[in-house]
């Protein structure tokens, strides 16, 4: 889930919003942290509270990603994220004084197209933020909260507008949100980076998509990921790749990897069963093997992977639901639905940065 | 091809032998393209100031949607507006004092402002962080920040005692512009909040209805911005360069006709044989007109590079003029592009030719067999004064055809255009005319002669003396109204700043402790209030002044029109004064009830006065104070003016300074603010004295070439005269005789011309361009002045051609009989 730790950071933090400029953003990250609180082991995650926002601390995301289909069977990804980032530590000042900057990013993702959003806002105006109780996160007109009279995440609503795309979505669910890592907390290199990690893989979705005009009635899973940290990210660690997989049978499958500058990646992961319980995955337990690379946005990437699991047994090509699935913000990634076969069969979501 | 070389360069050997006439051409051509392109320089300059200043928001931000009462619109309603969806984003502009100049300070959202804006790229820059996060950064021009006097990192205080985040150099931004945070410029501006306007990304669609369903009847779209505001108040002062650039062009045109006829006079030997030995005509023609080309790109240039230097000379009074009068800040720096270049020559191109057209076409239809007759074509001069006649009449009849049903400037411009052009072509009509009533008083046979010939060599110089003729009607046109207007102005002023001392205290708390002070002191007769509020009628900036009720005004502010009692109206609260730009803007007249746009609300309120405000481009409202405050809480309420016992002004100046020191943001008396008024005006005119200038030098330049081509022409008429036994110094002096004679024909009819010029601008133009009309004044002396300069112009072309002329060796006057001629 470092990926949504790189997108928020390099592109909020220290004024380096051009995503050429990547490598400075990380440079920022691992040295400006000081006055902002400290992730540390043994923190309690707390419910409802650690829905809403941590101001003391960086950086912080809401990160929603759904695997879709309409009637037909036809598969489509959504994402939305809200972004938050504090330009400086310390107590929130007033109005347009707030140091807060919020982010969004929405996109609609089908094999014949992928389209995308993003939007800014200051905090401390109203214009975008993040209550805890009754949770409601919001920037401009998109939304992410729970419906009327329901308590946390159980049943919430998602909705986000693009200039050509729109989506309303129902996501319910009975499963506790899952710790990652050790108790919430996630660590992110051998130095000692961390973040503060949950996630809520187990939502239910029916909804509609809106593209072109033209309604698509959809159902399918979707996965949250909350992540909150003020220096996540070690300083030679260049890009990351990471994966989300609904797998058959209702458990689900978290992976990642940190690409460093000549040094191993640092791997990490976690195996969730249907009944919400989570086993971490060893780093040497990982196999993630890129396979075709594709030509996006003017780079090349691996847009298909090999995936193993040593201790599970799990061994799965991936491929993506549309190669093109190029976030072109301020600061670009790719993020899309991908499905998979081999030992395992079923879909989920990828994320790719720093290419 | 080789053939069509030779050919080249034998037409070219006519400028080898006649290297004067080269001179004349050359110089015409530069001189039309120097004022011309000059002028289009100093527009281009400033048009580039203008459109950095309304980048800021991008050319996407034209649209904005403001407040549909107030000046205001509610920081919740802009919340509200994105949480439906809205791409909008905040600005709020306000005008801040550092030291003594004003700037605009505006407040910008650089993470919703559209792309496609100056700041817009602030959101990508590394800079953003530094500009967001408290204090912030102010962004400003170079050439701002050396105007203030303050290098990058500095933190100005303005007048209310804010200090500015610390400054940053921008290249994107205008001269004259602050830009800083949104929530930075609310500190500043004293407007937590509150914004001016929230503006709308390219793609944004004006749907009222939605519109409505969010924010109710308060918000409404608004196609204009601030840069469009700049653009619209000095279209008429870049119109009036452009219209000398014009002229001064035109003038430049006619040295080049009056050269290149000559040439090709003096070539129809030339052409002629050529055409005999079997040079085809189409190449013949090619090769003149290629010719012309060349000259035009030659001369052209060097008129390019004559343009920089005068426009570089006047820049600094164009872009103090537009400052005073406009607040419109415009670069010091000439930058120089492509285009201009290339509209330059095109403009020197198609000059040349048109100036050649006439002289082609004559070869085009020369008899090749026919005897070469140089002077042929003065034969014509009956059937030529005709036509131009009729060519007269019908510029006039545009000019009153415009006049009558026009509006606008272009018509206003149009009218002087037609009536110039139609009595320049007069001209030598009216001069024949006044020669033949000359000629009548004529007693004996070398007086006769005198006036005959002159009419005689009236043809040759009827271009140069019509450029001599629209020179001066423009002088004294621009003379009388220049003058009219300082007249005027200084007249106004006297009425209008009759309080001893003006000044203006940091902030309203800092307003009262003054007054409280003045309170105390004998020499202070009455404090009066200035207080002030801005706002938009109807798009256009308005600032609403607050004054209380006194004989200061009373007895003294002039008023164009009112009703029965203006003054105890407006004590009253019962109607407001508006300003003559106002008036005439929206329309509205002393009785009429108009809406202004208060703090929140809309003032329904009656017009009992109408004041000119000369120089103020902006609209003007004066109420009573305490209603100013009613509609306007937040109005500015520092400025005060102070009625002083005489000769008691500058001491108190000097104890307000020792005991108020910075709490005053400016204390003045009333001389410096009557001379600061009139150094703005001296500025504006000082450009369009410089132009007139030129355009009589041009015109001056004209008439030397003129003679000094005809000179050589001149002896075949001369040489029987002095055959007949006058000698060469008294004709020479008759030469000088007959030309101050034309020349003070020319400067007595330019003097009416000049004034029916000066009444179209001052009645015309200036009603258009600056919304007030000018008293219409005489100022005979200066037609004097005109008329010497007339005949000095006259003298000084004379002069050289002359002395050539009684310096002629006996022996050239006697092969005029020898020759064919």
């Amino acid at each position: 889930m470092n990926a949504r730790a790189i997108v928020a950071a390099v592109v909020i933090v220290a004024g380096v919003w051009c995503g050429r400029v990547a490598a400075q953003g990380f440079a920022g990250l691992g040295e400006q942290a000081a006055g902002f609180a400290d992730v540390v082991p043994g923190r309690e995650i707390r419910f409802p509270d650690d829905l809403g926002p941590h101001v003391d601390f960086r950086i912080e995301w809401w990160y929603v990603t759904a695997n879709l289909t309409d009637a037909d069977g036809k598969a489509f990804g959504v994402q939305w994220t809200l972004f938050r980032q504090a330009l400086a530590p310390g107590a929130e000042g007033e109005g347009w004084a707030n140091q807060q900057v919020w982010m969004g990013h929405a996109a609609i993702t089908h094999a014949g197209s992928h389209r995308f959003a993003e939007t800014l806002a200051r905090g401390g105006i109203g214009q975008a933020g993040v209550k805890a109780q009754p949770f409601k996160a919001w920037i401009d007109d998109w939304t992410f909260a729970s419906a009327d009279g329901a308590d946390g995440l159980a049943s919430t609503t998602l909705s986000a507008k693009g200039a050509d795309f729109s989506y309303a979505l129902n996501l319910k669910t009975t499963h506790a949100p899952v710790l990652q890592g050790e108790r919430g907390f996630s660590q992110k290199s051998e130095r000692g980076q961390a973040s503060y990690y949950y996630s809520q893989p187990f939502f239910n979705v029916s909804g509609t998509l809106t593209l072109d005009g033209r309604d698509v009635a959809v159902t399918g899973h979707a996965w949250m990921d909350r992540e909150w940290s003020s220096q996540p990210l070690a300083s030679d660690q260049k890009g990351w790749d990471w994966f989300s997989l609904h797998l058959p049978g209702g458990e689900k499958l978290m992976l990642f990897q940190l690409r460093s500058d000549g040094g191993a990646a640092f791997r990490s992961g976690s195996w969730i069963g249907a009944d919400g319980s989570m086993t971490s995955l060893a780093s040497d337990d990982i196999v993630l093997t890129a396979g075709a690379r594709h030509d996006v946005a003017g780079r090349s990437l691996p847009v298909a992977w090999t995936v193993e699991v040593k201790s599970r047994g799990l061994k799965i090509d991936t491929a993506p639901v549309n190669p093109q699935s190029w976030m072109g913000t301020i600061f670009p990634y790719w993020e899309g639905p991908i499905t998979y076969s081999g030992s395992h069969a079923g879909v989920g979501y990828l994320e790719m940065t720093g290419y | 091809m080789t053939s069509a070389f030779w050919i080249f360069v034998t037409l070219l050997g006519h400028w080898r032998r006649h290297p004067l006439n080269l001179a004349t051409l050359v110089a015409g051509l530069a001189i039309a393209t120097a004022l011309w392109s000059g002028v289009q320089a100093l527009n281009t300059q400033a048009r580039t100031s203008y459109d950095r200043a309304a980048a800021v928001l991008g050319d996407a931000a034209t649209a904005s949607i403001v407040a549909a009462k107030g000046a205001f619109v509610s920081e919740q309603d802009y919340v509200a507006l994105r949480r439906a969806g809205w791409k909008v984003s905040p600005v709020l502009e306000g005008t801040v004092r550092i030291g003594a100049a004003s700037y605009r300070l505006i407040g910008v959202e650089p993470l919703t402002v559209p792309s496609g804006s100056s700041v817009g790229g602030l959101a990508t820059s590394r800079d953003l962080e530094a500009f967001l996060k408290s204090p912030g950064r102010t962004l400003a021009s170079p050439e701002t920040l050396a105007e203030v006097g303050l290098s990058a990192g500095a933190t100005p205080r303005t007048d209310r005692g804010q200090a500015l985040p610390a400054l940053v150099g921008a290249e994107a931004v205008a001269p004259g512009l602050l830009v800083v945070d949104i929530g930075v410029a609310q500190r500043i501006l004293g407007r937590p909040g509150q914004l001016t306007r929230l503006v709308l990304g390219r793609d944004a669609t004006h749907d009222v209805g939605a519109l409505l369903a969010v924010a109710g009847d308060r918000l409404k779209f608004e196609d204009s911005s601030a840069g469009g505001d700049l653009a619209r108040l000095t279209d008429s002062f870049h119109l009036n360069l452009t219209a000398f650039g014009l002229l001064a062009f035109i003038v430049g045109l006619f040295i080049v006709h009056a050269s290149i006829g000559l040439a090709y006079e003096q070539r129809l030997g030339t052409v002629r044989t050529m055409r005999a030995i079997g040079v085809p005509l189409r190449l013949l023609m090619w090769l003149m007109a290629g010719e012309m080309m060349l000259f035009a790109l030659l001369a052209g240039s060097l008129g390019m590079v004559c343009g920089y230097v005068i426009a570089a000379a006047l820049l600094p009074d164009v872009a103090a003029s537009l400052d005073g009068l406009y607040g419109a800040h415009v670069s010091g720096h000439l930058a120089i592009e492509a285009r201009w270049w290339l509209s330059g020559l095109g403009m020197a191109v198609l000059g040349a030719l048109a100036a050649s057209a006439v002289s082609l076409a004559k070869v085009a239809h020369l008899p090749v067999l026919s005897v070469a007759k140089p002077l042929a074509w003065r034969e014509a001069q009956q059937a030529q004064l005709r036509r131009q006649g009729v060519l007269a009449g019908l510029s006039l009849v545009v000019a009153l055809l415009a006049f009558l049903t026009g509006s606008g400037l272009i018509a206003g411009f149009t009218v002087i255009a037609g009536v110039l052009l139609g009595a320049a072509l007069l001209l030598p009509l009216a001069l024949s005319a006044l020669l033949r009533l000359g000629e009548g008083t004529a007693k004996g046979a070398l007086a006769e002669w005198f006036w005959a010939d002159a009419r005689q060599q009236l043809s040759g110089l009827a271009l140069a003396l019509m450029a001599l003729l629209l020179a001066l009607s423009a002088n004294v046109g621009v003379g009388t109204m220049v003058e009219g207007f300082r007249k005027t102005f200084t007249g106004w002023l006297d009425e209008r700043l009759n309080s001893e001392v003006y000044f203006d205290a940091t902030g309203a708390a800092e307003g009262e402790r003054i007054v409280a002070w003045l309170s105390g002191r004998p020499e202070v007769v009455a404090v009066l209030p200035v207080w002030r509020a801005e706002t938009r009628i109807a798009g256009w900036p308005v600032d609403v002044i607050g004054t209380r009720d006194h004989e200061t005004y009373r007895g003294h502010f002039s008023l164009l029109s009112q009703a029965s009692d203006a003054w105890d109206k407006v004590r009253d609260g019962a109607g407001v004064l508006v300003s003559e730009q106002l008036a005439r803007r929206i329309g509205i007249g002393v009785g009429d009830t108009f809406a202004i746009p208060s703090h929140d609300d809309l003032w329904e309120t009656r017009v009992v006065g109408i004041y000119p405000d000369y120089g103020n481009p902006k609209g003007q409202v004066r109420v009573n104070v305490d209603h100013l405050v009613r509609h306007w809480p937040d109005a500015r309420r520092a400025a005060f003016s102070l009625r002083v016992l005489p000769g008691r002004a500058e001491p108190l100046i000097d104890a307000m300074e020792a005991e108020f020191g910075s709490s005053l943001a400016r204390v003045v008396d009333q001389a410096s603010v009557k001379a600061s008024s009139m150094r703005i005006f001296e500025k504006t005119f000082s450009v369009t004295g410089a132009l007139n200038s030129l355009t009589l030098v041009v015109s001056g330049i004209a008439l030397f070439s003129s003679l000094l081509t005809l000179s050589g022409l001149r002896l075949a008429q001369l040489a029987p005269v002095w055959a007949l036994g006058v000698p060469r110094l008294l004709l020479g002096k008759l030469e000088i005789g007959k030309l101050l004679v034309l020349a003070a024909i020319t400067a007595v009819l330019a003097v009416p011309l000049g004034l029916v010029l000066a009444w179209c601008l001052v009645a015309i133009v200036n009603v258009q361009a600056f919304g007030w009309r000018l008293p219409f004044h005489v100022f005979p002396a200066q037609w004097l002045v005109v008329f010497g300069l007339a005949l000095a112009t006259a003298f000084a072309a004379a002069v050289v051609p002359v002395i050539r002329l009684a310096r002629t060796a006996p022996q050239d006057l006697l092969k005029v009989f020898a020759n064919e001629r």
